[in-house]
């Protein structure tokens, strides 16, 4: 799949590779992500997802090749990207409340680059979008799962990023709950133009999600294809899912996903 | 809410049940005390009846006596307990974020920590005299061990994705041990300093009966060596009030230093 060659990547992977000891957990790696797109990467357990994530974050270091933000090299995570955490329980801070760790995003280095209000109301407003304004006094441990990862973006949001990166963060939920936070996440990714980086195991939620979906083999990961999913937006739980676009591509994902693994 | 409320009311009252007992054995030797004096079981001027104490202790209570010697072990107490804290808490952090801090200095650590701290006071009192400088130092040298070594395991049990998550908004390392690392020690330290709490009092007082004239400990030596029997007990007694205080006072202290930390473990775990 080929973009315009006059939109530059907002994260570029070149020839990237990671190396564990002597486990090669990603082989060689290069895509890109334009501005405003939501990508999701699939691929089955342990195949180095959120290795990858963690790299373009800058959160751990590539073995060889190099990730680019913005055309400048990612050494450290950079202003404009967040990353959202999958163990949401661990990466709320327990000793705030839910305003508290929403503000802890707001006066954040990241947010300061970002500029911009981040006062207490610009909290609340953020809270407002998620849905959890009633809540704002609340220690997120006293909140369910749905709602904590619902503080977790909040907290990604209020430091105005630019592109958000999101590792399996809506895998331990219950399957409604999982729907309404991907139709939650859909929402503000377009009405904040946002660009999404988004890990998963789920191929359904992959193809509902994205606009391009980068299969990962597993280890050592390399790319196995990456498809386009042209499905018209908004979508919708049930119209999309039961659509003939939908299911094609379940279709042949699943095959090309699970049949390999099979195979393997 | 209110069911989470009247569930404590009843725990309060059950505690309250629970607790007969041991106060009805407490109350039992008190009474056996006073009896085997009145009734000349044991005949010995080391031996008042505990009445006596009793009254000498509320004299010395009303009198100021008690202001003036707890006052100055107190201060002691404090000061060295405040030295040891900052310092256990700032290198407890260093050791426990930076490997080679904690490679440098846990050879020292373990060197120093299992030494008994009425072994050093020869040497302290060599160095320091007698005087405060001398106790103070007793104090911080005593009570730094235990709060070193749980802000070190404290650190080292901080979660990285917590550690991560202050990466991605952009914060220093020093911003992350301030911010993050800290705050989610603070269960960690806050055990250390209730541990260190207790032998600090215990350090204040062989300092004080080994060398000078003030303080509770010099106060209950002096009166046993004035032969003052009641006063001596008294001065115990008075002593095991304000070691139950400190540590009441600390817990609540802990408790409101770390509400969150209560109602976080009864939900992860």
């Amino acid at each position: 799949m080929k973009w315009d060659v006059d939109v530059r990547p907002e994260i570029a992977v070149e020839g990237v590779g990671k190396v564990f000891g002597a486990f090669t957990a990603i082989e060689d790696l290069s895509f890109e992500v334009p501005k405003g797109r939501f990508i999701s990467l699939l691929g089955p357990s342990g195949c180095g997802k959120s290795t990858i994530l963690r790299m373009l974050a800058g959160l751990a270091a590539p073995t060889r090749g190099a990730v680019s933000f913005k055309g400048a090299p990612v050494l450290e995570p950079p202003p404009g990207m967040v990353y959202v955490f999958q163990q949401y329980t661990k990466s709320l801070f327990p000793w705030l409340t839910v305003l508290g760790n929403v503000e802890f995003g707001a006066r954040s280095p990241h947010a300061a680059r970002a500029g911009g209000r981040t006062g207490r109301e610009e909290c609340m407003e953020t809270l407002r979008l998620v849905g959890l304004e009633a809540h704002a006094a609340s220690y997120p441990w006293q909140l369910s799962g749905g709602m904590q990862q619902r503080v977790a973006i909040a907290r990604a949001l209020v430091a105005r990023p630019e592109v958000l990166l999101m590792d399996e963060p809506f895998s331990a939920l219950d399957a409604l709950t999982r729907e309404s936070l991907q139709d939650l996440l859909l929402r503000l990714w377009s009405e904040l133009a946002l660009t999404v980086v988004f890990v998963t195991h789920d191929i359904a939620e992959a193809i509902y999600l994205s606009d391009e979906i980068v299969v990962l083999s597993s280890a050592p990961s390399r790319i196995l294809t990456r498809v386009s999913v042209e499905i018209a937006r908004p979508r919708e739980q049930l119209a999309t899912r039961e659509s003939a676009q939908f299911l094609a591509h379940r279709r042949s994902l699943y095959q090309l996903v699970v049949g390999r693994e099979q195979a393997a | 809410m209110s069911g989470a409320s009247r569930q404590h009311e009843e725990q309060l009252l059950n505690n309250v049940g629970e607790r007969v007992p041991g106060f009805a054995v407490l109350a039992a030797l008190l009474v056996l005390w006073e009896l085997s004096v009145r009734l000349e079981w044991v005949v010995t001027p080391t031996w008042p009846a505990v009445s006596t104490v009793l009254l000498t202790f509320w004299h010395a209570c009303v009198d100021g006596t008690y202001l003036e010697v707890f006052g100055s072990s107190l201060r002691r107490l404090a000061i060295g307990y405040l030295i040891a804290t900052a310092c256990a808490v700032a290198i407890g952090v260093a050791m426990g974020v930076w490997r080679r801090v904690f490679l440098l200095f846990e050879p020292l650590v373990e060197l120093l920590r299992p030494i008994p701290s009425p072994a050093y006071l020869p040497m302290a009192i060599l160095f320091l005299g007698i005087d405060d400088g001398m106790k103070v130092f007793m104090v911080a040298f005593a009570s730094f061990f235990p709060i070193l070594l749980n802000t070190v395991s404290g650190v080292r049990s901080v979660d990285p994705v917590l550690v991560d998550t202050g990466r991605t908004f952009g914060l220093r390392r020093l911003q992350i041990i301030r911010r993050i690392v800290l705050p989610a020690a603070a269960g960690y330290v806050f055990t250390g300093m209730r541990i260190s709490l207790a032998i600090a009092l215990i350090v204040t007082v062989i300092a004080e009966m080994v060398a000078g004239n003030s303080g509770i400990g010099f106060y209950i030596l002096n009166a046993q060596r004035s032969f003052l029997v009641p006063e001596m007990y008294a001065g115990v007694i008075a002593l095991a009030l304000l070691g139950f205080a400190l540590n009441k006072g600390f817990v609540a202290l802990e408790r409101y230093a770390l509400t969150w930390h209560e109602g976080w473990n009864a939900a992860t775990t």
